[in-house]
């Protein structure tokens, strides 16, 4: 709890235009992202099949290999083989609009610890 | 489909569900009557005036409001209990579809059957029918009992072993209705969800023509992971090889619009989620995790699926 105020603000790098957590949330269960992932906020499901989401925020890499920016993520839940070819996750059906609210949604919840 | 979502219990989408939902406002209505006339009661017993407890604590007041009133009520509401709700076990017209649901632990087997009760499609958690029509549901369970409810279309009915309950259902336009196990069946129980799918007439007609057609097998890594894994030992896929029938039959996986028991929206994530590790998320269900699949066959195995229409 110390510490938490010397690490750098997630809110500043991290802003998303337009982009609304709670929709996220509601996006993040219709598409069923909890079957591969264990979400912050999400109760069930809590799938283990990918990685865990708790504390994505301050997470410096998406999927390992690519900078966690708010654009990147956006692109990624929506459309992962497109954004990091070679990557295991597949693309989800959700609009651009729904993949924002998702990302906006991962780093409120990471930040909300 | 998600953990939070509710079923909707009191808003019926057709008839059998209508004279169900009538009653039970009623019983609502009739308890909060019978709720206030206590209150109200222990209000004079406690804070009334003298002359009113003295008018009131006689024993006529027992032969009236204890005896009187209730049987008159009573008999009353079972009159119309029993013919609001007649029907629900008026017999059905003989040319009315049928079809058999068999309780599994944690899932429905869905079998679609002929004029000679003989089953020409078999399916799995999820039931079509037309909208406007009544169809007859035959419930059956395989090992232990479960309750079929999808509360919108009709009532509650137990799934027991070695009998057969029949209950119909009928929605009165196309929409999609969620159901729920009402009996508690052991394990992920809260997890075995159904849904139904109604349609216009026509469209439904054309469904079911659609899938009775022969079936062109779908080839390559997925079919042949299918067969390889282990996949075919407990799922069918009408037209191939894979013929197991412990577990919820993959005909036509691809169409429907949730998995694991209708608890999953149904793409390409969700399934590579449920094949890789199922019990994460229905834990205690009858099937394995496979974490030795590597990202690519998970993904070719449900891109297979996802072509079984």
């Amino acid at each position: 709890m110390l510490t938490a105020g010397c690490e750098a603000s997630p809110g500043k790098s991290q802003h998303m235009a337009q982009a609304d957590a709670v929709r996220g949330k509601l996006a993040i269960e219709r598409a069923g992202c909890g079957a591969c992932h264990d979400i912050p906020g999400i109760r069930w499901p809590k799938g283990q099949a990918g990685p865990s989401l708790q504390g994505f925020g301050d997470q410096g890499m998406i999927a390992g290999r690519l900078p966690n920016r708010p654009d990147l993520l956006a692109a990624y839940v929506r459309n992962a083989p497109a954004t990091l070819p070679g990557t295991t996750m597949p693309r989800m059906p959700l609009t651009p609009a729904e993949a924002r609210d998702i990302a906006a949604y991962l780093y409120a919840a990471s930040a909300r610890r | 489909m998600s953990g939070d979502s509710l079923i909707p219990v009191l808003t019926p989408a057709g008839p059998y569900a209508g004279s169900i939902t009538m009653l039970a406002w009623l019983l609502i209505a009739m308890a909060t009557a019978v709720l206030a006339i206590v209150i109200a009661a222990l209000w004079i017993a406690f804070a009334g005036s003298d002359r009113l407890k003295s008018r009131l604590g006689g024993s006529r007041t027992i032969w009236i409001g204890g005896i009187g009133v209730p049987v008159v009520i009573l008999t009353v509401l079972l009159v119309y209990g029993l013919s609001l709700t007649r029907n629900l076990t008026a017999p059905v017209p003989a040319e009315t579809m049928r079809v058999r649901i068999t309780g599994e632990m944690w899932w429905w087997r869905v079998a679609y059957l002929d004029e000679t009760g003989q089953a020409f499609m078999i399916d799995a958690n999820e039931l079509h029918i037309p909208a406007g029509r009544p169809v007859l549901l035959e419930l059956e369970s395989n090992d232990v009992i479960h309750s079929f409810w999808v509360p919108q279309l009709s009532g509650k009915l137990d799934m027991v072993p070695g009998r057969r309950n029949t209950m119909p259902i009928q929605a009165d336009a196309p929409g999609v209705f969620s159901g729920q196990c009402a009996e508690y069946c052991g394990g992920p129980h809260a997890l075995m969800g159904f849904v139904v799918i109604a349609h216009e007439p026509a469209d439904f007609d054309r469904m079911m023509t659609e899938r009775r057609a022969s079936r062109t097998p779908v080839l390559g890594t997925g079919a042949e992971l299918f067969q390889r894994t282990g996949c075919a030992a407990c799922h069918r896929i009408a037209g191939t090889k894979a013929n197991g029938t412990a577990g919820p039959d993959l005909t036509h996986v691809g169409t429907r619009r949730s998995l694991g028991a209708g608890i999953l929206p149904n793409n390409r994530g969700t399934l590579m989620g449920w094949i890789g590790d199922s019990q994460a998320i229905k834990p205690g269900n009858r099937m394995p995790p496979y974490k030795m699949l590597s990202a690519a066959e998970l993904e070719a195995i449900a891109s297979y699926l996802e072509a079984q229409r």
